[in-house]
């Protein structure tokens, strides 16, 4: 037993270094060489120059001049130091009731801009909270549901709206892996850019 | 070959009413702690039959628990059955053999040379080493070897063949068996076997399975099935809190009744195969004796399955043991006719089959009528080791017919000359396999007789399906190489041991084993007892040595050396007969699932109940359905284990299939079919 | 479920079947310490680390000194973990001020890395050090994977090697299976996934103001997002790989800086299963039979390919609580459609499904969505995989080492159905083998449904539950089954931070892994011991489809037989009232 004793402790200290610091390390140095903005988080910088969010972490959005994000799980939403979904389960009670209303609210964010809502169904993406909380995308057509009460809200016409959001669009990789996504913190950073 | 006294059938009723106790006595818990699988089953039933005593139980259903009770007693019981009647099969084999061995009483001899001098005692007196004298009419008392005399036995005490054989002191047919009983002649026969120890008491050890022990593939199936149960036991013991707290939250309905879990736990459980294990193993030890084979342990039985090579003597295994003359090879100027009438003439009084053969083919070819020589009046020749040849000596002429070398040296002696074309056409025979004769007349040489080894009918085919099994067959013959390699190619044998010498074969065994492979043979001989001995299953002939039969761990009452292959298939059945019960087994529980599963959980989650495919008239009619399938299902499948499943010599690739779609896909199905047909009855009588 | 899911599955199946041969190679080389490029330029650490650890790599082991080895070292890893757990608050190289964790839980965390496990009842960011992250959590994810895969490698050659008392020597595998495996793999990994996005950094945040200021009540207004970063890729890669599973974040892979995109999604559900089907192949080199290897990898898709399926199917349709009136659920080529909850749009239904399937397949249990927001089918497909047995793929070695306890049995009912004592590449499977191979293969199922019952059966247990109805038993017997099949992932709805979870599921990891670890290497040396058969004609082929059916069938089989009734009061009572 002795005998395995200094084999098994010195394998754990030895590989601690290897894999708990050289490793990271060397990962870091490369990264940091090669791929500098993404190793550090991906941020974007507003126009004043300070750190609007990171090109990855979506932001809430509840104006009606914006473009909205995904419901989110965390608390507050879109909070990027503790994520969260929901954890409904498929047949919960609460998540029947949480769709529900955030349909209402969406409906009601057109009346609110003198609008009346569109009469096609709001795309499944947008009345459900996503995994991390954190989604920074919807889906194309949860995005075209939106442009209308955009437009209104902003003054701006629905085509140049919807060119915005074409534009921060991104297409599956090679056309087949991943969905369709828009990025909205892009896309309200492009609006807001428009006509500040 | 059967003996006359022993059912046949299956199922017969001299073996049924006793099997039908023996069953009841089987229920003895004792008893059950062997088998993991029907102990569980067994406990069940004491546990649900606890449960119907009236008041342990409030119930809307009191008749429910007590049938539910009854089958599973039931269960235990056909299970015992299948036991009892394997082994109710061999007790009637051993009572005849018991009888066999009762109240001999033998003549023992002071001492060996005076045969005058003798005490008589109790056949269960004698020890290893007495002597004793056997005469016209009296049983042998004892295994043993004669070391004076000759005498005709009737064995078919042991055998069941009712013709006498010899025993001779001497040579290969020394042995004899206790019990057996001397027709005409005397015997000194030594006794090689203490009370108890003997041929008969093996036998008789063995149908009784009284010393039965599991077989290594029947104990690594026991893991299997034991590990199976623990697991279902779980399954059955978790589903009680599960189900309490699907009650709580579905806030209706009752957890299952101890009795449906119960019920649920031997469904579950492989109770088919677990319950017909024991009797699969009997009788297939039972199918050996059938085939008038005695195996020393079910485990050479297992092992026969197994074996890869199989070893064969020619002579009375391959061929048929006599060479016949095929063709006449005339000298350069002679007639053919002329050497066949000679050779005809030589023959005439050969009374060896070589001899017969060569009358016949002449008579065939030639249309020479047979002869007496005495009334033609010539004289006779016979054979002997020196002169190697034999012949007639009529009217001067001196016909001969032999061995090439001795009638060569024989006319050169003469001053005559063997032709170059006669010495050509005897390297070709030999060449060929088979072997040449030369005939003479005085110093001139006539020709050759073609004299060949005659391959039994089918043997070809047998060796063909054997190679299909995967199983390598290789001939072992005396013959110098070149006649052994005709033979071999023309009876289709994998490979031949040619000039073999009891200690090439060990030799041959030993290289076989050392590559991994399992090796099986046949033997009569003394000096075949070291190659039975190293062999991994090595039948020993009836008629052979003591020693033979020693080394071996199987008997052959038949002494046919053919057998192996019927050896081998019983030794496969067995196994595939556990195989595909296991499978069956197994495959049941789905169907099981789909009656139960709903039943007990559809009170608690209603829409459970569209899991019943099945549409059972009711919760209760599925359950109890399940249950009496699960114990019919036994009933059913023992004929399955008695004669145990059909065995075809495919390659195991074919052989996997046709036994998983058989037994897997059939156990998948047959349940949902007889469940619902139970269920069926049930309702229409209105029980459920 | 559209043409474009089965297009995205059919990509999957190609590169994971693409990068696994050529790798399946390699480690082969490793396994037999063949040269090769990597021993060249490491060799001279390889060779210091024997040094410092005093032992001599060709020295070799018989069955029981190679499983006490690894035994010893496991609670060796045990001990300092739990200990560096319990005094992370007194130690450097914490920021965050974090103090010591809770002696159950430091217990169950340890258990849960040291067995591969990587079963997380803790929040990430706010419980662990740097220190602990890095020291004691990393250096588990690699070592505790080249347990597995040197535990393997010593089975392999129990099959391989003819009348030989030793199985190899643990630690010269150990070494060889992270310095030239496990690591060369993760650094290509990781500096893929910064390309991609995922952040390595020393930072521990970014601070970013919000572009809208969230209100959220007459006082409150939240104006700066506080984003999590560090050293993410390298944790992440080695995660992935060796199937651990424990991510930086608290949503682990659904965080889009732990998983930004679809390709960095598609690379790390390769990840997921790259080792374990490489490993398939690498057991074909090993044994001198490659289609023995093939038949392994085909048992595996053979099953894994119809659940995937499925799960997607599931997944592209919404249950009634998301189909409601003005909710559009179909797919088309702008809309996801299906049960969106909990998952995320860039992956979409497809790529959220292939992970659920693949990550519990594999023993990973890293999530790119949240499975405790799956359809009933699409839950009941990724604990059914854990239930198997984790023998679909499984654990970096355990995987394949617990698929060839099915292995065993199964060649042992054909072997009966064909009339011949079984055997496997020539070796007779006997009593031992198969007492051995049933421990292995019924403890860790027996263990799910024993904790199951403790868990609903105690009001400690049922104190966890989040939802409701069957949901919430689905939540008990997902966790159960993914502590005991050393999974690691979670309906996350379940609190399982607690003393009794934390103390019953780190039994269950503990016989989950060492009750398979252990009689598995026991038929490795039981299988070293004997001499091989020559393969004739009477021999079953063990390469072929109907041995491949077979082996699924056992599989299936006795997963469905022990899981059919617990699923049906969780999942299946779910969907069927569902609808």
């Amino acid at each position: 037993m002795r005998a395995l004793l200094r084999p098994a402790l010195v394998c754990c200290l030895v590989f601690s270094v290897v894999t708990g610091i050289v490793y990271p390390a060397v990962v870091g140095g490369v990264a940091s060489l090669l791929f500098p903005r993404q190793a550090s988080g991906s941020a974007i910088r507003g126009t004043d120059g300070r750190i609007a969010g990171s090109r990855l972490v979506g932001q809430p959005f509840t104006s009606g001049r914006y473009l909205w994000g995904r419901p989110s799980a965390t608390t507050p939403a879109y909070n990027a130091a503790a994520s969260s979904g929901s954890n409904l389960g498929p047949t919960s009670a609460v998540l029947d009731s949480l769709v529900r209303a955030r349909v209402a609210t969406l409906r009601a964010s057109y009346t609110a801009v003198g609008l009346s809502a569109p009469g096609d169904p709001i795309p499944v993406d947008l009345v459900t909270a996503s995994g991390s909380g954190l989604d920074p995308d919807i889906s194309p057509a949860s995005a075209r549901w939106q442009v209308a009460r955009i437009a209104a809200a902003r003054g701006v016409s629905r085509e140049r709206v919807q060119a915005i959001i074409d534009q921060h669009t991104e297409r599956p990789w090679l056309g087949v892996v991943g969905d369709a996504r828009v990025h909205v913190l892009a896309v309200n950073l492009a609006l807001d850019a428009e006509r500040p | 070959m059967t003996r006359p006294d022993l059912p046949t059938r299956l199922l017969d009723r001299r073996l049924m009413l006793p099997a039908l106790r023996a069953a009841f006595a089987k229920l003895d818990p004792r008893h059950q702690l062997r088998n993991p699988v029907m102990f569980v089953t067994w406990t069940g039933a004491v546990f649900t039959t606890l449960l119907a005593l009236p008041g342990v139980t409030r119930t809307e259903h009191p008749g429910f628990v007590v049938a539910i009770a009854g089958w599973l007693w039931f269960t235990v019981y056909f299970a015992n059955l299948a036991e009892a009647l394997a082994e109710g099969r061999g007790r009637a084999q051993a009572d005849a053999l018991k009888a066999a061995r009762q109240n001999v009483v033998a003549k023992k001899l002071d001492s060996p040379e005076n045969h005058l001098r003798f005490e008589v005692v109790q056949a269960t007196a004698l020890r290893k080493g007495d002597h004793v004298i056997v005469s016209a009419g009296d049983t042998i008392p004892g295994d043993g070897e004669i070391i004076e005399g000759i005498a005709s036995v009737d064995e078919s005490a042991v055998t069941g063949e009712s013709a006498p054989v010899i025993r001779e002191s001497g040579g290969d047919r020394s042995a004899v068996t206790g019990g057996t009983r001397v027709l005409s002649d005397w015997i000194v026969v030594r006794i090689a076997a203490n009370p108890g120890e003997s041929f008969l008491d093996r036998i008789i050890g063995l149908i009784e399975a009284a010393a039965r022990q599991k077989t290594p593939n029947e104990i690594a199936l026991d893991i299997l099935l034991a590990g199976l149960t623990i697991v279902f036991l779980i399954v059955v013991i978790t589903l009680l809190p599960f189900a309490r707290h699907a009650v709580d939250v579905a806030g209706q309905g009752t957890p299952p009744s101890l009795p449906v879990l119960v019920a649920l736990l031997v469904c579950l459980i492989p109770t088919t195969i677990g319950g017909l294990l024991s009797a699969i193993g009997i009788a297939g030890m039972d199918r050996m004796l059938r085939q008038n084979v005695i195996a020393t342990s079910g485990r050479a039985v297992e092992a026969a399955g197994d074996v890869d090579v199989l070893l064969l003597d020619k002579t009375g295994t391959i061929t048929l043991g006599n060479r016949q003359a095929t063709a006449f090879l005339p000298a350069p100027g002679i007639g053919a006719e002329r050497l066949a009438e000679a050779a005809q003439l030589a023959s005439l009084a050969d009374e060896t089959p070589e001899g017969r053969s060569i009358v016949v083919l002449a008579k065939e070819r030639y249309g020479l009528r047979e002869r007496a020589v005495a009334a033609l009046g010539g004289q006779f020749v016979p054979f002997t080791a020196q002169t190697r040849m034999s012949g007639v000596d009529l009217d001067g002429r001196r016909i001969r017919k032999g061995a090439p070398d001795a009638v060569s040296r024989m006319v050169q002696d003469a001053g005559g000359v063997v032709p170059a074309a006669v010495e050509a056409t005897v390297a070709e025979i030999g060449q060929s396999g088979g072997t040449p004769l030369l005939v003479t007349d005085g110093a001139t040489v006539l020709g050759a007789v073609h004299l060949k080894d005659i391959v039994k009918g089918g043997i070809r085919e047998r060796f063909a399906e054997l190679r299909r099994m995967g199983i390598k067959t290789v001939m072992i013959t005396g013959d110098n190489p070149l006649t052994a390699a005709a033979i071999a190619a023309e009876a289709g044998v994998d490979d031949f041991l040619a000039q073999a010498t009891p200690e090439s074969k060990l030799t041959l065994i030993r290289q076989y084993q050392q590559g991994g492979r399992l090796v099986a043979m046949t033997g009569d001989g003394t000096n075949d007892a070291p190659a039975l001995a190293q062999a991994d299953v090595a039948v020993a002939m009836q008629s052979g040595t003591q020693a033979a039969k020693e080394a071996g761990n199987m008997v052959d009452l038949d002494s046919n050396p053919t057998k192996l292959l019927e050896i081998v298939e019983t030794g496969k059945q067995m196994l595939i007969t556990r195989g595909a019960l296991t499978t069956f087994s197994l495959a049941n529980d789905v169907a099981k699932y789909f009656a139960i599963i709903p039943a007990a959980f559809a009170p608690i989650y209603p829409v459970l109940g569209r899991l019943d495919v099945m549409r059972l008239s009711s919760p209760a009619g599925a359950i109890l359905s399940a249950v009496i399938f699960n114990a019919l299902i036994i009933v059913a499948l023992v004929p399955l284990a008695l004669r145990g499943v059909r065995y075809q010599p495919l390659g195991a690739p074919a052989l996997l299939q046709r036994n998983l779609l058989r037994y897997g896909i059939g156990g998948l199905v047959i349940p949902f079919l007889g469940i619902k047909a139970i269920d069926i009855v049930l309702h229409a009588v209105g029980l459920v | 479920m559209t043409g474009k899911s089965v297009l995205e599955l059919l990509v999957f199946v190609a590169l994971l079947a693409a990068g696994a041969v050529p790798l399946g190679g390699y480690l082969a080389r490793v396994a037999r310490g063949d040269r090769h490029l990597l021993a060249r330029v490491f060799g001279p650490i390889e060779r210091g680390v024997y040094r410092a650890m005093g032992v001599d790599p060709a020295r070799e082991m018989t069955w029981s000194g190679y499983a006490t080895a690894a035994l010893v070292f496991s609670a060796i890893g045990y001990v300092l973990l739990y200990l560096l757990l319990r005094t992370q608050g007194v130690l450097p190289l914490n920021p965050n001020a974090l103090g010591a964790v809770a002696p159950d839980l430091a217990m169950n965390t340890a258990i849960s890395f040291v067995t591969n496990t990587n079963w997380q009842a803790y929040g990430g960011e706010s419980t662990m050090s740097h220190l602990s992250q890095m020291f004691g959590l990393g250096v588990q994810n690699f070592l505790s994977a080249a347990t597995g895969l040197a535990v393997l490698v010593a089975l392999i050659r129990g099959f391989s090697r003819e009348r030989a008392s030793t199985i190899g020597n643990f630690w010269a595998d150990l070494v060889r299976g992270t310095l030239y495996v496990l690591l060369p793999l993760s650094l290509v990994l990781a500096l893929l996934l910064v390309w991609q996005g995922v952040p390595q950094t020393a930072r521990g945040t970014v601070s970013a103001t919000l572009v809208e200021p969230l209100r959220i009540d007459d006082t409150t207004m939240v104006t700066t997002q506080t984003i999590a970063v560090g050293p993410v890729a390298s944790q992440l890669a080695i995660k992935q790989l060796g199937t651990n599973g424990g991510g930086y974040y608290n949503v682990n892979s659904a965080h889009p800086l732990e998983n930004p995109t679809p390709l960095a999604t598609l690379l790390e559900s390769l990840a997921i299963l790259l080792i374990p089907a490489a490993l398939c192949v690498t057991f074909g080199h090993l044994v001198g039979d490659r289609r023995q290897g093939w038949a392994l990898l085909a048992v595996m898709f053979v099953i894994f390919l119809p659940l995937v399926t499925m799960t997607i199917a599931a997944e592209s349709t919404a249950t009634a609580a998301l189909a409601q009136d003005g909710v559009a659920v179909n797919a088309g080529p702008d809309a996801p459609g299906g049960q969106m909850e909990g998952k995320e749009v860039r992956f979409g239904i497809a790529q959220s499904a292939i992970w659920a399937t693949a990550t519990t397949a594999a023993s990973n249990g890293s999530v790119n969505a949240m499975h405790d927001s799956f359809t009933p089918i699409g839950g009941l497909i990724p604990m059914w995989l854990m239930q198997l047995g984790e023998v679909v793929f499984g654990g970096v070695g355990s995987g394949l080492y617990g698929l060839l306890a099915f292995v065993l049995i199964a060649v042992f009912v054909a072997g009966l159905l064909v009339g011949r004592t079984p055997e496997y590449l020539g070796k007779k499977v006997e009593a031992f083998e198969m007492k051995m191979a049933s421990i292995a293969v019924l403890a860790p199922a027996t263990v799910v449904l024993l904790a199951g019952a403790l868990a609903v059966g105690t009001t400690a247990g049922r104190a966890g539950v989040f939802n409701s109805g069957p949901h919430g038993f689905s939540e008990v017997l997902y966790a159960v089954s993914s502590a005991a099949n050393n999974n690691g992932s979670a309906f996350g709805g379940l609190s399982a931070n607690s003393p009794f979870y934390n103390t019953l599921l780190g039994a269950a990891m503990i016989i989950g892994r060492f009750w398979v670890m252990v009689p598995m290497l026991a038929i490795a040396g039981a299988m070293a011991r004997k001499a091989r058969v020559p393969v004739g004609a009477g021999t079953l082929p063990t390469h072929g489809p109907l041995f491949v059916g077979l082996v699924v069938g056992t599989i299936v089989l006795v997963g469905a037989l022990t899981f059919l009734p617990a699923l049906a009061l969780g999942p299946i009572a779910e969907q069927l009232s569902a609808r």
